[in-house]
C-alpha cells in the first residue's frame, strides 16, 4: 500500500533532497506516492502546512520555529526531523558597492570582520555625503538569511536597522533587483548568487559559512500532530530524504543530481550553475575568479541532516536579539523542541551520537554559542533591539 | 455606507481582470475605497502611502512575502498589521487557500467586518477561476477545430474526397483507435509534415 503525500517546496537548491528522493523513486521504495507541489512564497508553504494542504514541506528553518512559538502569525506547533540544506547561502554585492567596500578593507577580503568595518566606512561615507542608505535584501523576515546578514554587518559596527535598509525580496527577483539598482546586495540561497554573478551585475562577498561553521537554513518539516499521528510515514520520508541526500553528496552522481533539479517543474534554471553549488565550486566574480569550499552547502554530509536543538536554540536568540520576540525560557525549550535528532535517529536506525560539545554555530565574532546561556551570549553583542 | 466608515482596501495583484472582477464586487458590495496595486517594486512603500485597512494578495504572488515583513516592527508602519487567520475560522482560511487569495488586516478593524470582504473575495476569486478554465477550453476547443479543418483539407486533396467523406474518415478512425478525433487529425499534420 502506499500512501500519498503532498510536499510543498521552493525552487531552490536546498530542495535537492525532497526533489531527487521523488524523483530518483527513493520515497516511492519506502511506500510513499510524493506529489511536490512547487511555490511562490514562503508564507504559502508555511500557510499551506498549517492548514493540512501539505503533509510536509521544505522550510526556511526560523519559520518552523516562529509557527511553533506563534510569532508573525498563528501558532501552530511544527517539528524538524532532518535538515535538508545547511550553508546555502551566499551574500552577493553590486559591482559599486563590491568597489567602495574593496576600496575600504584593511587586509584579506574572505574575513567578515574586515569586510564589515569596511562596510561600516561605507556606510559612514554615504551618510557624510547625504547619499541614500544601502539597501540590502533577504527573503524573509524569519529566515537564516536576515540573522547572517544582521551578525555579519552588525560585527563592524554597522546598525542593520539603523545604518541601512533591510528589505524581503522573493527569491527570483532579487537578481532583478540588484541589476535595477533597487538593493545594493542581497542574502539568498543557491542557486541565485551564481546567476547574479553570470549576468555580471554581483560579486559573492561572503559563502556564508564565513561567517558560521554551521548555520541550518531549511528543514523538512511537519505538524507535530500530524507527526504524532503518523510516525512510520514520517520515519519512511526521512529515510527517503536520507538516502536522496546521500546520492546527492556523492561526487559523481552529481551531475545526475543537478540534472534532475535543473528541470523546469523543479528550480528551472541551468544545470551547469546548479552543479556549480552542489560541488562548492562558485564562480565569484564576473571576471570568471572560482571560489571552492567544502564548509558550501551540506547537503546531508558530515551528519548535516541530523537535527540539533542547539541550532535552534541559536536561531531562537537571533529572534530575540532583533526585537522579533523577548527571552523567555519556555520559548527557548519550545524552539529547541522543534529540531528532532530523536526522530531521525529512529527512522535512520543511526546510533545516537553524544553531544558533541564545542561551539554549534562557529560564529566568526562573538563568544562561542551557549544555549543554556542566551542572556550572557546577547549581552556580549552591542548592536541589537534586545534589552536584558 | 458613507466613505469613512468603509475600510479602504488594497488589492495586490498582477492580474488586472482578476483585480477588475474583485474590485467590481467589493464597489457593488458598499465597499467603495479600493485601490488596485499591480506594480511590485517598491511595493511595500505604496501600501504604507495608502495606509489601507485590508490587504488583499493572490496567492500567486511571490510578493506576499514582502507583506509578512510588516508584521516586524517597523517605524514606517503607522499600526501594525497583522493576518486575518484566526483558528476559530478555519473553514474560512482553508476556502480563501483554496480560492488563491489571502487577507490581511490592521490592526483594528472588527473581524465581523473583514468577515464580508473575505467571502466576497473568495466568491470572485472561484469565479475567475472557473472564467480562466472556461476561456482555456474554448481555446483548446478552437485550436482543435483549426487542426481538424487543415487535416481534413489534407484528405481531401490527397485521397480525393469531399470534405463530409473526410470528417467521416477521421471520425471512425478515432473511434476505431478509441482516440480523440482531434489526436488523428493532429497525427495527419504530423505525417503529412514527415513526408513532405
Amino acid at each position: 500500500m502506499t500512501t500519498p503525500l503532498h510536499i510543498g517546496f521552493i525552487p531552490l537548491v536546498d530542495a535537492s533532497a525532497l526533489i531527487v528522493a521523488v524523483d530518483k523513486g527513493f520515497a516511492a521504495t519506502e511506500g510513499l506516492d510524493v506529489t511536490l507541489v512547487r511555490e511562490v512564497s514562503w508564507s504559502n508553504v508555511r500557510d499551506k502546512l498549517n492548514i493540512g494542504r501539505f503533509d510536509a514541506a521544505h522550510l526556511l528553518a526560523p519559520v518552523a520555529i516562529a509557527s511553533s512559538l506563534g510569532l508573525g502569525h498563528v501558532k501552530v506547533p511544527i517539528v524538524a526531523p532532518f535538515n535538508l540544506g545547511l550553508n546555502g547561502n551566499a551574500i552577493t554585492v553590486s559591482p559599486a558597492l563590491h568597489a567602495a567596500i574593496m576600496g575600504e578593507i584593511d587586509g584579506d577580503p574572505r574575513n567578515p570582520l574586515l569586510t564589515a568595518q569596511a562596510l561600516s566606512r561605507v556606510v559612514a561615507a554615504r551618510r557624510k555625503a547625504g547619499a541614500e542608505p544601502l539597501t540590502f535584501g533577504m527573503t524573509f523576515p524569519f529566515s537564516t538569511h536576515n540573522y547572517q546578514l544582521r551578525f555579519w554587518m552588525a560585527a563592524g559596527g554597522v546598525d542593520p536597522d539603523e545604518d541601512v535598509h533591510l528589505v524581503v525580496l522573493p527569491p527570483p527577483y532579487m537578481v532583478d533587483s540588484l541589476a535595477n539598482g533597487h538593493v545594493d546586495a542581497f542574502c539568498v540561497g543557491a542557486p541565485w548568487n551564481s546567476v547574479a554573478v553570470d549576468l555580471g551585475i554581483g560579486h559573492i562577498l561572503h559563502f556564508v559559512s564565513d561567517i558560521l561553521v554551521s548555520a541550518v537554513e531549511k528543514v523538512l518539516a511537519v505538524r507535530q500532530g500530524w507527526s504524532e499521528k503518523n510516525p512510520e510515514v514520517l520515519a519512511a520520508l526521512v529515510r527517503a530524504a536520507s538516502r536522496a541526500a546521500h546520492f546527492i553528496e556523492q561526487p559523481e552522481n552529481r551531475a545526475e543530481a543537478a540534472g534532475i533539479l535543473a528541470k523546469p517543474e523543479y528550480i528551472g534554471v541551468d544545470a551547469e550553475v546548479i552543479l556549480r553549488t552542489l560541488g562548492g565550486r562558485l564562480k565569484v566574480s564576473p571576471d570568471g575568479t572560482i571560489r571552492e569550499s567544502s564548509r558550501y552547502l551540506l547537503v546531508g554530509r558530515e551528519g548535516a541532516a541530523r537535527p540539533d536543538p542547539a541550532q535552534a536554540a541559536w536561531l531562537y536568540a537571533q529572534m530575540v536579539r532583533w526585537g522579533q520576540t523577548t527571552m523567555r525560557p519556555e520559548a527557548l525549550k519550545a524552539a529547541m523542541a522543534v529540531f528532532r535528532p530523536d526522530l531521525y535517529d529512529a527512522a535512520t536506525g543511526q546510533p545516537v551520537r553524544a553531544a558533541s560539545g564545542g561551539d554549534p554555530i562557529g560564529a566568526f565574532a562573538g563568544p562561542a554559542f551557549n544555549p543554556d546561556d542566551i542572556a550572557g551570549h546577547l549581552a556580549a553583542f552591542e548592536i541589537g533591539r534586545w534589552k536584558p | 455606507m458613507s466613505a469613512e466608515s468603509s475600510p479602504k482596501i488594497v488589492i495586490v495583484d498582477e492580474s488586472p481582470i482578476r483585480a477588475a472582477i474583485l474590485e467590481e464586487g467589493l464597489r457593488e458590495a458598499g465597499f467603495t475605497r479600493v485601490v488596485h496595486i499591480r506594480e511590485m517594486q517598491s511595493l511595500l512603500a505604496r501600501i504604507y502611502a495608502e495606509d489601507p485597512d485590508v490587504i488583499l494578495i493572490d496567492l500567486e504572488n511571490p510578493s506576499r512575502d514582502v507583506l509578512e515583513a510588516m508584521f516586524q516592527v517597523s517605524r514606517a508602519v503607522r499600526r501594525p498589521i497583522a493576518m486575518f487567520v484566526d483558528q476559530s475560522d478555519a473553514a474560512s482560511i482553508q476556502a480563501s487557500v483554496d480560492a488563491g487569495v489571502s487577507a490581511y488586516i490592521v490592526d483594528g478593524l472588527k473581524k465581523e467586518r473583514i468577515k464580508p470582504i473575505l467571502d466576497l473575495c473568495i466568491s470572485r476569486f472561484n469565479a475567475f477561476s472557473k472564467l480562466q478554465d472556461e476561456l482555456d477550453r474554448t481555446k483548446s476547443a478552437l485550436e482543435e477545430r483549426k487542426v481538424i479543418d487543415r487535416a481534413k483539407g489534407i484528405l481531401m486533396k490527397v485521397k480525393g474526397l469531399t470534405e463530409d467523406e473526410a470528417y467521416v474518415l477521421m471520425r471512425s478512425t478515432a473511434m476505431r483507435e478509441k482516440k480523440k478525433i482531434g489526436e488523428i487529425a493532429q497525427s495527419i499534420l504530423t505525417a503529412s509534415e514527415l513526408l513532405k
